[in-house]
């Protein structure tokens, strides 16, 4: 990972920026889509191959660019759901009514086609466990500010999509055997509309670190014992860690979503800089 | 080492010759920040210089509100791939701010409500470049959005534009900000696509 080393020197004085030094060093990458499956009606899962890929930390995303044929180009940001140092890559897209480029990538994108991808990015949205081999080995370890983190219980917060980075924090979690106490509130619009549903549902079951609460804002399934509607301030009192466990609280969905949720976790008490954001878009 | 992606077309293909290369231009306001919206009463509301000597220059609501008002019609651009053409805002110049302040250091930090920070070169925000705005579009700034009053800095990435600005501090040397720990450009030139280092 010399490429950590570049990041350092460029700010070499700089005592924070060896936060960077934990993450690898993001450069464009082709990407291979080597398997694609529906995630919901509404989205889908693709796996990538990517040539050349650092591996990334649980919550970073990446910027995929898409090219026309007259050299015209779009792009945009999408989390990673999985996480380490291998060269696959796990994203997740909702389909966006009228949007550019979530459409072509649920609908049009084939196994074997070609993407170009930038990345990995972000190193504040992120969770490590205590035990990351492979991304500790980039730098001098994750340092102080990381470890004060491992120490303190993590509240997860989603909104549809936006549960693509904490499920990679989840899944995470699972596979290094951290024992920092995980719980997960995420809200969809139906039963059908979860992303890895499954998967979330055996972290939930063969985990005692990890506990997951399902809001459901439109349709409930049979027997819910809790109506369809938004997450209220209520339902989030009463599914999220109280501030004074201190947790670190991870927040991501559309901007609508996050603005709400993080302005009633101020006024639960739980301190700002406590709450870290990853905001999708739309209202 | 751009290749065509198969089966993509894209939307409109007319490129609008004010977006830099990378963006798409919107019609609505997105929003990046790192963690919670801070609330900020304007009666609480200060805003600082602090220079090497530990001179401080600092305005309160009122007493930066008398100062001369900007309009400025503004392109903006965010490393989030996003730009909005023709804004409209109102802020006070830096060079009306900065005209009592005596430093030779070459580089600000700019610190907001809420810890976070940004570097810039002190060229990048004097002779007409920088405000410190409080309106958009003819409306008292949104906190979402940085208000009551956020750096304008449109020639920049937008989070060069510090939402929430309560001061400056000169540096002697470059340092990077929090955005630029976590992995943004030192200095975030749109039309360089200096997005991240
Ligand atoms: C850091 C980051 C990570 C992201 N990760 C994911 C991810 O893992 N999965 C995923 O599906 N998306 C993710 N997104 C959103 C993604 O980048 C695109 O914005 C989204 O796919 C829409 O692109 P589009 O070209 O289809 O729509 P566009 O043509 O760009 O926009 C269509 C319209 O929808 C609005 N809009 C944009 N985003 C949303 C939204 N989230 N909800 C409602 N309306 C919206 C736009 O304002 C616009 O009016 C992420 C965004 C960011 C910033």
């Amino acid at each position: 990972m010399s490429d950590a080393s570049t990041a350092t020197a460029t700010t070499a004085t700089s005592e924070p920026a060896r936060a960077l030094a934990a993450v690898p060093r993001a450069g464009w990458h082709v990407a291979t889509v080597a398997a694609t499956r529906r995630e919901t009606a509404n989205a889908a899962r693709l796996e990538l191959e990517v040539d050349g890929w650092p591996g990334n930390a649980a919550g970073q995303h990446l910027d995929l660019r898409l090219t026309a044929p007259d050299g015209y180009t779009a792009t945009r940001s999408y989390s990673i759901a999985s996480s380490g140092s291998g060269t696959r890559v796990v994203l997740a897209v909702d389909r966006l009514p009228d949007g550019e480029v979530s459409p072509f990538l649920v609908n049009e994108v084939r196994v074997g086609d070609r993407l170009e991808v930038h990345g990995p990015l972000g190193a504040f949205f992120v969770w490590r466990p205590v035990d990351h081999g492979a991304l500790r080995s980039a730098g001098d370890g994750a340092g102080g500010a990381a470890s004060a983190l491992r120490a303190r219980p993590v509240q997860l917060i989603a909104g549809g999509s936006g549960i693509v980075p904490l499920f990679a924090m989840a899944t995470a979690h699972a596979e290094a055997r951290d024992l920092t106490p995980f719980r997960m509130l995420y809200s969809v619009r139906t039963p059908d509309d979860l992303f890895f549903a499954e998967e979330l549902m055996a972290l939930a079951a063969t985990s005692d670190d990890f506990r997951l609460d399902l809001v459901y804002t439109r349709r409930t399934p049979d027997g819910w014992p809790n109506p369809a509607g938004r997450v209220t301030r209520e339902a989030l009192e009463g599914a999220v860690l109280p501030a004074t466990e201190r947790p670190i609280v991870y927040v991501c969905g559309s901007t609508g979503f996050v603005e709400r949720v993080a302005s009633w976790l101020i006024e639960l008490g739980h301190d700002a800089r406590d709450i870290r954001t990853e905001r999708f878009g739309g209202i | 080492m751009s290749f065509i992606t198969r089966g993509f077309s894209g939307r409109s293909h007319e490129r609008d010759e004010r977006l830099p290369p990378g963006q798409t231009l919107v019609h609505d306001f997105p929003v990046l920040s790192a963690g919670p919206t801070p609330e900020i009463d304007t009666a609480e509301w200060e805003f600082s210089i602090t220079t090497e000597t530990g001179g401080v220059h600092s305005w309160n609501w009122q007493q930066f509100m008398a100062l001369p008002i900007d309009e400025v019609d503004t392109d903006i651009h965010c490393v989030t791939h996003w730009s909005k053409l023709g804004t409209s805002w109102r802020g006070i110049s830096l060079d009306t701010l900065f005209e009592n302040v005596e430093t030779q250091y070459d580089y600000v930090m700019a610190h907001s409500y809420g810890g976070y920070t940004t570097n810039l070169a002190l060229d990048d925000l004097l002779d007409g470049k920088a405000w410190i705005a409080f309106e958009f579009d003819g409306e008292p700034l949104d906190p979402e959005h940085g208000g009551p009053a956020r750096l304008l800095v449109p020639h920049l990435y937008f989070w060069k534009s510090a939402k929430w600005v309560r001061g400056l501090v000169m540096m002697g040397e470059d340092e990077p900000g929090f955005w630029e720990q976590n992995g943004y450009h030192l200095h975030g030139d749109p039309w360089k696509e200096e997005r991240y280092w």
